[in-house]
């Protein structure tokens, strides 16, 4: 009876520890609040995860849902978690009217830009000009093309490597503010920078 | 004679397609960012050490040590970071940056991996999957660690 017990037991612990070394998934909390979920599929088995640390374990039967822990997780994920690179960052910076010259409200913002973009260990920065639908299509593929330019002869005064910095313009075709022919629109006269 | 013209041309048209077919600039699908302790990426057959800065190419392989641990940031704003003891493959990945589609599988051999998913995974449910020895993650969005053993 005692050893029947024993044996049970024993079968449990042995299932749990082959549970563990087959792999485990947990979700994370979102930082910024949005959807999110992770769907688990061993064979036709299927678990979907979409709450912060709702886990599955792979097991001899398919993947077993179960509820992880913020302690859990640190345990097990420390060294993969602390390795994790800094988020991808977006900044917009804007011209003046038919210039590469930027407006004054961003010649303020500037030095906070490239001060986020020096925090980067790496830096891999990817800048991207615009223009607004004032001038003709040629004239606006060439400005967002020297306002990108502009921005990326700046990065590389400040000390970003050139082979890091990718600099192309988009002309009128992806504005903030849709707009008819000829209008001319400040939000959209911009040069939209992503460091990662 | 015509022999010795006909091997000429088979020689032209040999060297022509190795013109045409030959070394292609591999596009880059992401960058280390991070690398501790030992790590190495199996490219080409070869294992070469991983620093800082390396930029990744498609069906790289990475592996980390008993003290190695990487992190990568994808071309589409994806992380990837995976502990010791790791094997990493980056089995496909297409990225379009103007319509920010693609597709992006990768496989957990064993080891710890976390991740932040990017603009793939953003566009379109199950663009994007991770898959461990006998499972299959799709990935909805955004953050999450998964373990395999072996």
């Amino acid at each position: 009876m005692r050893a029947a017990r024993v044996l049970a037991i024993t079968a449990v612990l042995g299932l749990g520890a082959c549970a563990y070394n087959r792999g485990s998934v947990v979700l994370l909390p979102e930082s910024d609040g949005r959807e999110t979920a992770v769907t688990v599929t061993t064979g036709e088995q299927k678990v979907v995860l979409d709450k912060p640390y709702a886990g599955a374990q792979q097991t001899a039967f398919g993947p077993r849902a179960y509820q992880s822990s913020l302690q859990e997780v640190a345990a097990a994920f420390g060294p993969a978690l602390a390795a994790q690179p800094a988020r991808p960052q977006s900044f917009t910076l804007y011209f003046v009217e038919g210039k590469d010259e930027f407006t004054d409200e961003s010649k303020q913002v500037i030095d906070g830009v490239f001060a986020a973009i020096a925090k980067y260990p790496v830096p891999d920065v990817v800048v991207v000009g615009h223009t607004d639908r004032v001038g003709s299509d040629p004239f606006n593929d060439n400005l967002a093309r020297q306002r990108a330019d502009t921005v990326r002869a700046e990065l590389i005064r400040r000390g970003v490597a050139p082979e890091n910095i990718v600099a192309v313009g988009r002309g009128s075709r992806e504005p903030i503010i849709p707009t008819a022919a000829g209008v001319a629109e400040p939000r959209n006269r911009r040069v939209e920078i992503v460091v990662r | 004679m015509r022999f010795s013209q006909l091997r000429r041309c088979t020689l032209f048209f040999s060297l022509l397609f190795a013109c045409i077919a030959g070394p292609v600039a591999a596009a880059d699908i992401g960058q280390v960012k991070v690398a501790k302790g030992q790590v190495t990426v199996e490219r080409d057959r070869q294992s070469l050490p991983v620093t800082v800065g390396m930029r990744l190419q498609p069906s790289d392989v990475l592996k980390t040590g008993d003290d190695g641990s990487v992190g990568v940031t994808m071309t589409d704003n994806s992380l990837l970071s995976a502990g010791p003891n790791s094997i990493l493959s980056f089995d496909r990945y297409e990225f379009d940056t103007t319509t920010n589609q693609g597709k992006f599988d990768s496989t957990l051999q064993k080891g710890s991996l976390s991740v932040v998913s990017g603009r793939i995974a953003k566009q379109s449910p199950d663009a994007m999957t991770v898959r461990t020895p006998g499972t299959i993650l799709g990935v909805r969005g955004t953050e999450f660690v998964v373990s395999a053993g072996g």
